[in-house]
């Protein structure tokens, strides 16, 4: 069979692509031996900053969820939806907005120093964690949120008749299943982080081990030492890998999010005034950065250096040759197999990736010159599971109900993938090819190994406009990335629903 | 004509055994739900490969052939229609992959035609009631030009007088066309308005084809009690 040759020559490579570089830096790096204090103490923060990140996000959670689940108010729906957007929010997007409320000079600062509250500084551990926080509370609250929502209606029902504490009775104990799980998927998602502690970490006190792999990179030119890191880098994510695969809750692209849920209880003032406080918190924790990196960005967008521009259509190149490699990979790969061997790639981070890449390519070419293409292929790896994920329940929906009609019609390889299954699959598709384009343009990884003079994508020169203190052009080039990311998410998942028949 | 010889087929704890021969140009297969029905004709249109014994078309056996290889046309229970391509190219996909020829686009509109059904080329199904989407997958088994035309209660969603209807204009295409049809049914009614023949699926075996009114005169012992009856007369 044809296509099956294609599934396994195509997992072939993808495991290939993946294990390749891993091998690459396990053969270059030294045993643990050679690690240094101060990568000792970038592994003791990166695990502690993952553990208190993943504690508030889930601990502030549940308070916001629990607002949203039981009260109804305007604009309640696009602020769930919203709470979605952060995954698609490229970093450094999200740090110029937080900078602007939390920074030395931003808005939380003037308002406090009058007053004479003492001045929040966001660069070190606490940067790190509010960051992390910024990104991964929506995702607390989304996956608590879907825990209310499975709480049957008649539960309620039953708690309000019989008058029992639906906190004890009902909502504890389903806190109690859902949140170990939510706080280990924080916890893995904030091990890998590199992109926050790039730009608000750094120092004895703030770097991660996947900092202290870029530093071992750009300022020791110590291959040796990065790849020694990257293999502690590696071991860390498998462990929290296989451990999250244990404990991880189901969903978090959950559909009906929005459900209200009729209760009885909190009814009082006092439950009122607390919900309405906690909404207007997350919602202003939230809104506040992205909306001030629009506003801050607007003044600058006419007055753009031209490398801005430039770095644009790069991004935008590497975004739709991403999302072409990412569908290519993904459309053979749509079996049990296929997405254990993309899964694989989960567990290792991009920048250990792109470690490895560099130590196969160096030797023939000057990494400079595969930096686009290396980062290309790294962020199409690592959005493969997702896309995966996405497309599978799609494809075995269209194979259950139409195999045999277009067996019957003699329809098969190609054919059978352009008349029946492509179609079938256009929204799943359109919604995986905006969030792999979103990602990749917003990446900011392995692009900072490989990347030299003038081969910067959009968040790498953003970030370097940082650096530089043009912190009018970086906030442009902020609100330009961001209509770029949300702009191209948007474009697919409208083009997937476009005209798709029911 | 139809043999299955010393057919049996096996999933689990279910198991089928059937050495019959069809002849009839309409033979209804009876019985209750869960008896194997439908899982003989997926035997029969190469979607299941049974466990042992042979399927002959017209004195050559056609077990080892793929579905498209065999001179069979299925009308399924459901999903008969892809719902993203109109009536044209649904219809079309019966006679070429690539995008309807004139000669396609004819054919299709006489078919659509003689289902009742002019004009109704460039709907999609979803605009269509469920009576109009049977009549177009009538007319796609048509175009399919298969001298073998299998129903798996394709009308049971459809109304009673709807489902007559359609089982009418069944017999009726097939008997102009010189098609044999092969029915599975869990109402006799059914059988006994279009089968010339029919054959009880139930405990695990297949009896021979007997003309339709004589089995519902004197039923055998496993149709007796599906349908509830005494088998004595």
């Amino acid at each position: 069979m044809a296509q099956r040759a294609v599934a396994i020559t195509t997992a072939t490579l993808v495991a290939g692509m993946v294990l390749l570089p891993v091998a690459a830096v396990l053969w270059r790096g030294g045993g643990p031996g050679t690690l240094g204090p101060a990568d000792w103490a970038a592994l003791r923060f990166t695990l502690w900053q993952a553990a208190v990140s993943a504690g508030l996000s889930v601990a502030l959670a549940v308070p916001v969820a629990r607002a949203l689940s039981r009260r109804s108010f305007p604009g309640r729906v696009a602020l769930i939806a919203l709470m979605g957007a952060p995954f698609i929010l490229p970093v450094i997007v999200a740090i110029l907005g937080l900078l602007a409320v939390f920074g030395g000079r931003g808005l939380i600062n003037q308002i406090g120093a009058p007053l004479g509250l003492p001045r929040l500084d966001i660069y070190g551990y606490h940067g790190v964690i509010i960051a992390h926080v910024f990104f991964n509370l929506p995702l607390a609250v989304r996956l608590l949120l879907q825990g209310w929502q499975d709480i049957p209606a008649e539960r309620f029902r039953l708690a309000a008749s019989l008058g029992a504490p639906v906190w004890r009775v009902l909502e504890w104990p389903m806190l109690r299943r859902i949140c170990p799980g939510a706080f280990t998927v924080i916890f893995v998602i904030c091990l890998g982080s590199f992109a926050v502690a790039l730009t608000l970490g750094g120092g004895p006190r703030a770097t991660t081990v996947e900092l202290a792999i870029y530093q071992a990179f750009r300022f020791d030119f110590d291959l040796g030492k990065a790849a020694t890191l990257a293999a502690l880098q590696l071991a860390l994510g498998l462990a929290a890998g296989a451990f999250a695969l244990r404990v991880a809750p189901k969903g978090g692209f959950g559909v009906g999010l929005d459900r209200q849920i009729d209760r009885w209880d909190g009814t009082g003032v006092a439950a009122r005034l607390a919900d309405s406080l906690w909404i207007a918190l997350a919602a202003g924790f939230l809104l506040l950065p992205l909306l001030s990196v629009a506003l801050a960005g607007l003044p600058g967008l006419a007055k753009m250096p031209p490398e801005v521009w430039a770095a644009a259509a790069r991004s935008l190149a590497l975004a739709l040759g991403a999302t072409a490699l990412t569908l290519a990979l993904a459309l053979p790969l749509l079996t049990g197999a296929g997405e254990t061997a993309a899964l694989m790639g989960i567990s290792v981070s991009g920048l250990v990736l792109g470690t490895g890449y560099f130590l196969l390519l160096q030797p023939v070419i000057r990494p400079g010159d595969a930096a686009l293409p290396v980062t290309m292929l790294v962020n199409a790896l690592m959005a493969l599971p997702f896309v995966i994920r996405i497309l599978r329940p799609g494809l075995e929906g269209a194979r259950r109900d139409y195999a045999r009609l277009a067996a019957s019609l003699g329809l098969s390889g190609w054919h059978l993938w352009r008349i029946v299954y492509l179609p079938r699959l256009r929204r799943p598709l359109g919604f995986a090819a905006g969030l792999t384009a979103a990602l990749s343009m917003g990446d900011l990884g392995v692009i900072t190994l490989f990347a030299d003079g003038d081969n910067a994508t959009l968040p790498l020169q953003i970030y370097r406009l940082m650096g530089s203190y043009q912190m009018e052009s970086a906030r442009a080039a902020a609100l330009l990335l961001l209509a770029l990311s949300l702009g191209l998410f948007w474009v697919f998942d409208r083009g997937g629903r476009l005209h798709a028949a029911a | 004509m139809l043999q299955l010889e010393r057919l049996r087929l096996v999933q689990g704890d279910f198991e089928l055994s059937a050495d019959i021969t069809i002849t009839a140009p309409i033979t209804a297969l009876l019985g209750p739900s869960g008896a194997g029905k439908s899982t003989l004709l997926n035997t029969i249109a190469g979607f299941t490969p049974p466990t042992a014994g042979r399927v002959i078309w017209r004195g050559e056996e056609i077990t080892p052939r793929a579905p498209m290889e065999r001179p069979v046309a299925m009308l399924f229970q459901d999903n008969n229609l892809f719902p993203h391509l109109d009536v044209t190219r649904n219809l079309a996909l019966a006679l070429t992959r690539g995008s309807p020829t004139r000669e396609a686009r004819d054919r299709t509109a006489e078919a659509l035609a003689r289902v009742g059904l002019p004009g109704y080329e460039n709907r999609k199904p979803s605009e269509l009631s469920g009576g109009q989407q049977s009549r177009v997958a009538l007319a796609r088994v048509l175009l399919q030009a298969r001298p073998l035309m299998l129903l798996d209660e394709p009308f049971a969603a459809l109304g009673p007088a709807l489902k007559f209807e359609m089982l009418d204009l069944v017999a009726e295409v097939a008997a102009e066309n010189g098609l044999q049809v092969i029915m599975v049914s869990h109402d006799p009614q059914d059988a006994a308005r279009i089968a010339n023949e029919a054959a009880v699926v139930a405990d695990g075996a297949v009896t021979p084809p007997e003309p339709t009114a004589e089995l519902m005169r004197s039923p055998p012992p496993s149709l007796a009690s599906y349908l509830g009856i005494d088998g004595t007369p």
